[in-house]
């Protein structure tokens, strides 16, 4: 058990700090969140920004265009940009976290050379097309239909809850190639493609969210042609593809935002200082647990990141689903927790702890809900028997 | 930076294992909850604390040339850890806090004891008490909730103002932090065996959704309190020890319960272990810091 950092991680450390302070003053803020156009253009230039200085797609393979770093790197850079202050991810969440390490993973060499550079440039934004209005949770009752025609799938159907559809280029998108039958589990039949968002018959309608926002959007898809060279894995083999993007998105997307938490919990305590609600007991013993729960959750991080880095597995495990049940649950804790420091200032929108605690509502829903993450837990970790 | 067992570590904590089930198995724990008369204080069993002396668990941390094993604030956690899943009963926190300076504690052959808080535990069984000169004269005995944990209060004791009760006590807290998130290990471990075994309804309880998150949630709270105390016994940060106490704690009481309600009527047996756990699990939390004491000290460090 150790968390020293070896002398050529803290070279690296010493050396993204740097480049950090020297980066971050001359950025102007992040545009409004109704103005997607904006948030696009501002999210791919920090990208751009991080492909120029070498620190694109640390955490993907050399022979996929990253920079292949080992995991503690990776966290180090996580955990300093966002001490920073640094730009979100953004609109290249999906491209970068979810698409991008899934066609690392399983697509052809051809299909990584097309795709994998544009998303570490900044060029290309990806959105997410797997839940439908009757398939969320039960991913695999999805129905959106793909017919093979010659050389491409014609795809009809509708997809939801597509964040960043407005302005991506293209989609990870399932689709049904077989339907389901007593030789068909609805597990099977399914199949991964990459949909270009341009193409004819795709339709976005934005979809308002209970933050006020547009967050993310249905999409409608009318004989839709995408070209059989876009199917990522084989045809009827994109649950098991997506088994491998879901656990990319369980097992690292939410590092970066335990240190965020920590950074919040400490403002909160000033805040409360500040105006006499610290005199609380209840209100400031909440903020001292939350400091072990966002304390444990950054070693648990730790612990994770270093298992990675021994066995050299590039998939992150269900050791994941362990994190976001507690994580999910704790950051709605934190921004209820702003609300008391703030009392009836909560109400106030403009309070950016406001929005913030709007949005902590999707985090035991977005991703699997808590529900399905407990089951994961239960029957892939503890193995308990499978049943509902 | 490498937050993981090495394989040093790992040795130790199946050798601890090991000693552990050889010399204080199942049969021999419930030799020792149910001999006594019912009300009667149970003994301790000097000879196994001679043998966890010669096996250097409170010795760990002294150097090689004082005798020691020469090991660090992470094996002794990984041992306690042991200790907690176990259910080993006697001050192990004081003779381990003890070694080095209270002659014999660190071979097993002194018993020592400290007041923390208004109680101190195995009073009448200990050679030495810590952290309480004279006061413990005034002691009353107390008729334990913890078949396995003889208590006496002490009026006004040491740490009953919230303060750490001696200089050593953080490192206590530590321990103390380790049994529980065994004894929390080892009651998921109990919840999930039960729930693959015991069928209602034609079919094994754990494939009931409800049973389902009642044992996820135990191994939630489990691994986070795994990190919590990992990451302080490598620190050694007072404020993570804080944290690790109070995540430990609650992950050790809230496990057992959920243990004994998966267990359903078999769990509310005194021949079910269950109940062992949760009432260590609840000595153990009144140990310092308690919950109220670490999140102030959690609290007050965010400023």
């Amino acid at each position: 058990m150790d968390l020293t950092y070896t002398e050529e991680e803290q070279d690296f450390r010493a050396r993204l700090r740097e480049w950090l302070a020297a980066t971050l003053p001359g950025l102007p803020p992040r545009p409004d969140p109704l103005d997607w156009p904006g948030r696009r253009a501002y999210d791919t230039g920090w990208q751009r920004r991080l492909y120029d200085a070498g620190y694109a797609g640390l955490h993907w393979p050399a022979d996929a265009g990253g920079r292949g770093a080992t995991p503690t790197q990776h966290l180090i850079f996580l955990e300093e940009t966002e001490l920073a202050g640094a730009p979100y991810v953004g609109a290249n969440f999906v491209g970068l976290l979810h698409a991008g390490p899934t066609i690392a993973a399983e697509g052809t060499p051809r299909q990584r050379a097309r795709w994998l550079p544009p998303v570490l440039r900044g060029d290309e934004v990806w959105c997410q097309g797997f839940s439908e209005p009757d398939a969320g949770s039960d991913l695999a009752s999805l129905r959106t239909r793909a017919v093979r025609d010659g050389d491409a799938y014609v795809v009809t159907g509708s997809k939801i809850w597509t964040s960043h559809a407005e302005v991506a280029d293209w989609c990870e998108l399932l689709v049904r190639t077989e339907p389901v039958s007593a030789a068909v589990p609805k597990h099977r039949g399914i199949t991964w493609l990459a949909m270009p968002m341009n193409a004819p018959g795709v339709t976005v309608r934005p979809l308002r969210t209970l933050t006020g926002t547009a967050e993310f959007a249905q999409m409608y898809l009318d004989e839709v042609r995408v070209p059989v060279a876009n199917r990522v894995g084989d045809e009827n083999d994109g649950w098991r593809v997506t088994m491998v993007t879901l656990s990319f998105e369980r097992g690292t997307a939410f590092v970066g935002e335990v240190v965020a938490c920590r950074r919040t919990l400490r403002r909160l305590a000033a805040a409360a200082r500040g105006n006499g609600r610290w005199d609380d007991q209840e209100l400031r013993r909440t903020l001292g647990r939350l400091n072990a729960e966002f304390t444990a959750l950054w070693r648990l991080t730790q612990w994770s990141v270093s298992e990675a880095q021994h066995t050299g597995t590039a998939v992150p495990g269900n050791g994941g689903s362990v994190f976001k049940l507690r994580y999910s649950h704790a950051r709605q804790e934190l921004y209820d927790a702003a609300a008391r420091v703030l009392g009836a200032g909560s109400l106030d929108l403009s309070h950016d702890w406001t929005p913030e605690r709007l949005s902590s509502l999707s985090y035991t829903i977005a991703a699997g809900t808590s529900q399905i993450q407990q089951d994961i837990v239960a029957e892939r970790i503890l193995g308990l028997p499978r049943g509902r | 930076m490498d937050f993981r067992l090495t394989d040093d570590q790992r040795a130790l904590r199946a050798g601890v294992r090991e000693l552990l089930e050889g010399r204080f198995g199942r049969e021999r724990l419930r030799a020792a909850v149910d001999k006594p008369a019912p009300g009667a204080d149970p003994a301790l069993d000097r000879a196994l604390w001679r043998e966890l002396g010669d096996a250097g668990f409170f010795a760990l941390r002294l150097p090689e040339k004082d005798g020691g094993v020469g090991l660090g604030l992470p094996e002794a956690v990984l041992a306690f850890e042991e200790a907690g899943r176990a259910l080993v009963p006697g001050p192990l926190v004081a003779t381990h806090l003890a070694a080095g300076s209270v002659p014999g504690a660190a071979t097993g052959e002194t018993v020592v004891t400290r007041v923390d808080g208004e109680l101190v535990e195995w009073l009448d069984a200990a050679d030495c008490v810590l952290g309480g000169t004279g006061i413990t004269a005034g002691a009353v005995p107390v008729r334990s909730v913890d078949p396995l944990t003889p208590l006496h209060r002490v009026p006004g004791g040491a740490g009953a103002s919230g303060e750490p009760p001696e200089p050593g006590a953080a490192l206590g807290a530590l321990l103390t932090a380790a049994e529980q998130l065994g004894s929390a290990a080892r009651t998921t471990e109990a919840a999930v065996h039960h729930a693959c075994e015991r069928e209602q309804f034609g079919r094994p309880v754990g494939a009931f959704q409800a049973v389902k998150q009642l044992c996820a949630h135990m191994l939630v709270r489990t691994e986070v309190a795994r990190g919590a105390v990992y990451g302080a016994a490598v620190t050694g940060d007072p404020v993570e020890i804080a944290g690790a106490k109070l995540l430990a704690d609650e992950a050790a009481v809230r496990n057992a319960r959920d243990c004994l309600q998966v267990h359903g009527g078999t769990g509310f047996t005194w021949e079910a272990d269950v109940h062992l756990h949760l009432k260590r699990a609840w000595v153990r939390a009144e140990r310092w810091p308690t919950a109220g004491d670490a999140s102030e000290t959690l609290a007050a460090a965010l400023l």
